[in-house]
């Protein structure tokens, strides 16, 4: 684990910004931080930059303690992020570069490195104000993995971005990664979860409700329910499935028929399968396997209903 | 600590390097040195041109009496005043002056004609004139000699001196004044100025939103204080320009334009006011009030004033002050949203300030009194208070009171700014409210 997190909680006077939250991180994951909108995400990130501190529980490093000296082996590109505008854009670079103890010229030689990467080496003298939004988000996301931290932590780090930069920082984000940088991503945009984590973790109400393997939450989450598509008549289509196995719905497509079908007992697919061919041709078939947004929505309202009642009590 | 001057480096250069700061710093001191100018070179101007004027005296007690100056030509003429005003040219004379017979019971009587408004200076130059004349033929018509009222015109001038336990010391009263006025008005000013930097720099660093990419490098404190130190060394930079450059502008001009010749008609053109029948007498008189009385009691007083004390106590108080209400002004940055919202919490950090200032005026008169007593130990109030006391003469004990709460005063408002500095930072959007400050004062880091 590069990162464990411990019955952390915080209180801002009468909000409770994040209740009893702990998970861990894997080194060399890409760990999606999830939830809605006021959940606790944007404190608990605060507690590991060092921003703030929990009131109880402990934020550990690899294996340590948080200690100040850290903030260097941490990138930290949040979600309200900006520059002077009135500064030139290299020497600003250089500025916040050894604000994270970087020295003079180890910035130059990294920034000038970044600069020709990200296409920006003509605007090295340009002040802020006269960049494009996109230029300052790259210059940004540059100052932010400039110093090589081991930990990158990043704030909705796709807006702002075209399609085509947004590109560009995946897969940068992907190339850290493999050469070993854990990536805790915090986003609403749940494509580029599906798309890049390994790992999850969903905080609702200040209180984390799920954590896991992507992979496992899915396996989990996952209701038995597979998706066919066939031709031939509907009526033995049917009556092949009648024991052990659940049709949901049915409708036309096209020129096939699709069919959602629910397993029941122990059936595998090889038994639906051999269920099916003699009496239709099998055109394709999949698992439905619940989406990361599916599971986000069904358990965010699953534990706001749990909450409400608990506020009856 | 080296994060702490890599910011102090970026809000010092980066405000140095504005052009309003050079432009400031290069005006300021031409301002400065054309308000001393300006009255030496309006004089020279008006002396440029000269003023004919036409005199009809029916007294017939002026004939040969109206000296023509530098300035001025009394054209005498016999013709009666319809004629002169019916004849007037106004090209050939600026006015017509006209002296009634019966001047010397009806002082009011007398009138100036013009095309175009005569300057006050002529005006009151004639009635000067004329009314030296009169007082001239009152006094010989009761026999006394001018010269012996010259002599028995007394002036008075009381030296103080302050009864110290090492015996007596010149004190300076007059000049004491001025040099803590100025001190006081230069530390007021300063904190005002560059107080209002510090907000706004606070204020810039929110809207830009680049605070929390800083913080998650340094702390808020740090990055407080690196920008009301940074901001600090502007102000003292500047202050240190405006003054080297003033003096060198001033005395620049000082030799250009004001040559000797300048002064020797700057002194006729005060003689030929003052009226000239004596005007030899008059103007040694002059000359003798202006190095006796004048310069060699400022400079006698200048030895007086303990400058050492002064310049020591000057660095302190203005330092001092400015820390103190620097924290609190980038306080107040942190906790709005934009500009607009600071009027409220601006408040109570002007009217301690304005308040030193209205007391420091009363000191001057009460140098002792309570009221300046207390408003000098009370840090917010001190450091112009204090300022103003001091050529007065304060007891150590009183100035070490002073200081000690002045840094006790100081770390407390750091602490409190510090505390709302660092919630405020990251609160967006919001509108805060007095008590909702209240509450961050004791959130948890």
């Amino acid at each position: 684990m590069i990162l464990n997190i411990q019955d952390v909680t915080k209180q801002y006077a009468a909000h409770k910004a994040l209740d009893n939250v702990s998970f861990g991180v894997p080194e060399g994951s890409v760990f999606g931080l999830l939830g809605p909108n006021g959940a606790g995400k944007t404190s608990l990130i605060r507690i590991v930059n060092q921003i703030t501190a929990p009131d109880t529980g402990m934020v550990s490093l690899n294996g340590e303690k948080l200690r100040p000296e850290h903030i260097h082996s941490i990138g930290y590109l949040p979600e309200e992020r900006g520059l002077y505008k009135k500064m030139e854009v290299g020497e600003q670079a250089i500025y916040l570069a050894r604000l994270k103890g970087l020295s003079r010229n180890d910035a130059i030689s990294k920034l000038k490195f970044w600069f020709e990467k990200f296409e920006l080496k003509g605007w090295w003298k340009k002040k802020v104000e006269e960049l494009s939004k996109g230029m300052q988000q790259k210059i940004q996301f540059i100052i932010t993995v400039l110093h090589e931290p081991k930990l990158l932590i990043l704030d909705e780090p796709f807006t702002g971005f075209d399609p085509i930069n947004a590109n560009l920082i995946k897969d940068e984000l992907l190339r850290m990664n493999q050469e070993g940088t854990s990536i805790i991503l915090s986003t609403h945009r749940m494509e580029s979860v599906e798309e890049l984590c390994s790992h999850i973790a969903l905080i609702n109400n200040s209180r984390k409700i799920l954590d896991g393997e992507v992979k496992e939450i899915r396996k989990q989450f996952r209701t038995n329910t597979y998706q066919l598509e066939y031709k031939g008549n509907a009526i033995g289509f049917a009556n092949s499935l009648w024991a052990g196995y659940e049709l949901i719905d049915t409708e036309p497509n096209g020129e096939f028929q699709r069919a959602r079908i629910k397993m029941l007992n122990n059936n595998s697919t090889n038994d639906l399968l051999s269920a099916l061919l003699p009496n239709v041709e099998v055109h394709s078939f999949r698992e439905e396997v619940p989406g990361m947004s599916d599971i986000f929505i069904s358990l965010v309202n699953e534990s706001n209903l749990q909450n409400e009642g608990g506020s009856h009590e | 600590m080296s994060k702490i001057s890599l910011i102090v480096q970026r809000e010092y250069l980066s405000r140095v390097r504005k052009k309003s700061f050079i432009i400031m710093t290069l005006l300021g001191p031409v301002l400065m040195a054309s308000l001393f100018m300006a009255p030496i070179f309006l004089m020279n101007y008006e002396d440029d041109v000269v003023q004919k004027i036409r005199v009809i005296d029916e007294s017939k007690l002026f004939t040969g009496k109206l000296l023509n100056s530098s300035s001025m030509i009394f054209e005498m003429d016999s013709t009666t005043l319809p004629i002169a005003k019916a004849t007037f040219d106004a090209d050939r004379h600026t006015a017509i002056l006209y002296i009634p017979g019966n001047i010397v019971n009806n002082t009011g009587s007398v009138l100036l004609f013009f095309a175009k408004q005569p300057s006050l200076g002529m005006v009151t130059s004639i009635e000067k004139t004329l009314q030296k004349e009169l007082e001239n033929m009152k006094l010989q018509t009761r026999g006394i000699d001018r010269k012996v009222l010259e002599e028995i015109k007394t002036k008075v001038s009381v030296n103080t001196r302050k009864l110290t336990e090492d015996g007596e010391e010149e004190s300076s009263s007059n000049l004491a004044t001025v040099v803590g006025m100025i001190g006081g008005i230069l530390i007021y000013m300063f904190i005002f100025l560059y107080g209002a930097q510090v907000m706004r720099g606070v204020i810039e660093e929110k809207t830009s939103r680049i605070v929390e990419v800083i913080i998650s490098s340094v702390r808020p404190f740090q990055l407080m204080m690196g920008k009301i130190i940074g901001i600090a060394l502007v102000g003292l930079t500047q202050f240190v320009l405006w003054i080297v450059l003033t003096i060198t502008i001033s005395s620049v001009a000082t030799s250009l334009f004001i040559d000797d010749e300048m002064m020797q008609k700057q002194m006729e053109h005060r003689q030929s006011a003052l009226g000239t029948t004596v005007a030899g007498q008059e103007l040694e008189q002059l000359q003798d009030m202006q190095s006796s009385n004048g310069l060699s009691e400022i400079m006698s007083s200048l030895d007086a004033v303990n400058f050492p004390l002064l310049i020591g106590a000057f660095l302190f108080f203005f330092l001092g002050g400015y820390l103190l209400y620097g924290a609190l002004f980038a306080a107040i940055g942190a906790a709005v949203d934009g500009e607009s919202d600071t009027q409220q919490f601006m408040l109570p950090i002007t009217i301690p300030l304005i308040l030193s200032f209205i007391v420091a005026q009363s000191i001057i008169k009460n140098p002792d009194s309570s009221v300046g007593y207390w408003f000098s130990i009370i840090p917010f109030t001190s450091p112009v208070v204090m300022m103003v006391r001091i050529p007065f003469g304060v007891p150590v004990l009183d100035l070490v009171i002073s200081m000690v709460s002045l840094i006790v005063g100081f770390i407390f408002t750091t602490w409190i700014a510090g505390r709302i500095y660092r919630t405020g930072i990251l609160m967006y959007g919001k509108k805060v409210s007095w008590s909702e400050l209240g509450k961050w004062l004791f959130y948890k880091e």
